[in-house]
């Protein structure tokens, strides 16, 4: 069955999206991402849309579920790479993706993570 | 039989939904449309072949190149023997959703086109037709 790689990289977990996702499969990242979160104890989530040539409402919908399921679990979503053209267009659309934090890339994204963790709670041990 | 200038696609799986997607885009680049302008048609396009899915219990679109002699253009015709918008108004309005999302798929891809009309009557099904120019 076909499935997004999630890739653990220390605190964080890091999704590259690279096909046109159906929605089913975009269900099934949701919860896979949700499920790996708490396994690895994940502090941070990057999702990487640098491939994404669309994003849309469903798609729109999956980003703010999963940083608002991050969250619960003491968890931050930054979403990188987002092409310019897809911007304008939800912009447009009417979509605002409030809560979730944006990068240019995935090395800016990781920095940005780092950053929100470490001052979320100095002197944390893992 | 579907040619480059019209081909009807069917609307009925979340594959679907990407093929819809997939040839809005070719149709939008075969017309010249801007990347910006190819990115809005086929976002437009997928939120209505996902509504089509969704609301309509599955259709088709038809979707046809248009040229004016001026301008070149891409028209999708979205219809299903659903059940039909009660108040298409209301169903405009960002926000309102029947469906548990997010209420921004009918208003937003109206936002996103040039044209844009709905038919719609209880009872009647649906027929949404939206375009983008060059």
């Amino acid at each position: 069955m076909e499935k997004i790689p999630i890739l653990k990289m220390g605190a964080f977990l890091l999704v590259t999206i690279q096909v046109d996702m159906h929605d089913r499969l975009a269900m099934q990242l949701q919860d896979d991402l949700t499920e790996r979160i708490v396994s690895a104890r994940a502090r941070g989530v990057l999702i990487d849309i640098s491939s994404l040539e669309v994003v849309d409402s469903f798609i729109g919908r999956m980003i703010s579920n999963i940083a608002a399921m991050a969250r619960v679990l003491d968890a931050e979503t930054v979403v990188v790479g987002m092409q310019p053209a897809v911007a304008i267009t939800l912009v447009e659309l009417g979509l605002s993706l409030e809560g979730v934090r944006t990068a240019l890339n995935v090395d800016k994204g990781m920095l940005l993570l780092q950053k929100r963790v470490a001052n979320a709670q100095p002197g944390r041990r893992r | 039989m579907n040619s480059l200038d019209r081909a009807v696609l069917p609307i009925r799986s979340s594959e679907d939904v990407v093929r819809v997607r997939q040839m809005a885009r070719e149709r939008a680049i075969a017309q010249g449309l801007s990347l910006v302008d190819q990115t809005k048609l086929v976002t437009a396009a997928s939120e209505l072949a996902r509504n089509t899915l969704e609301h309509g219990s599955g259709g088709e679109v038809e979707i046809v190149l248009l040229n004016d002699g001026i301008r070149k253009g891409v028209r999708l015709t979205f219809s299903d023997k659903g059940k039909g918008i009660p108040d298409i108004e209301q169903a405009l309005k960002d926000g309102f959703t029947t469906g548990g999302g997010l209420g921004l798929g009918l208003g937003g891809a109206r936002r996103l086109s040039n044209d844009f009309s709905i038919q719609s009557k209880p009872g009647e099904g649906t027929r949404i037709m939206m375009a983008r120019w060059r």
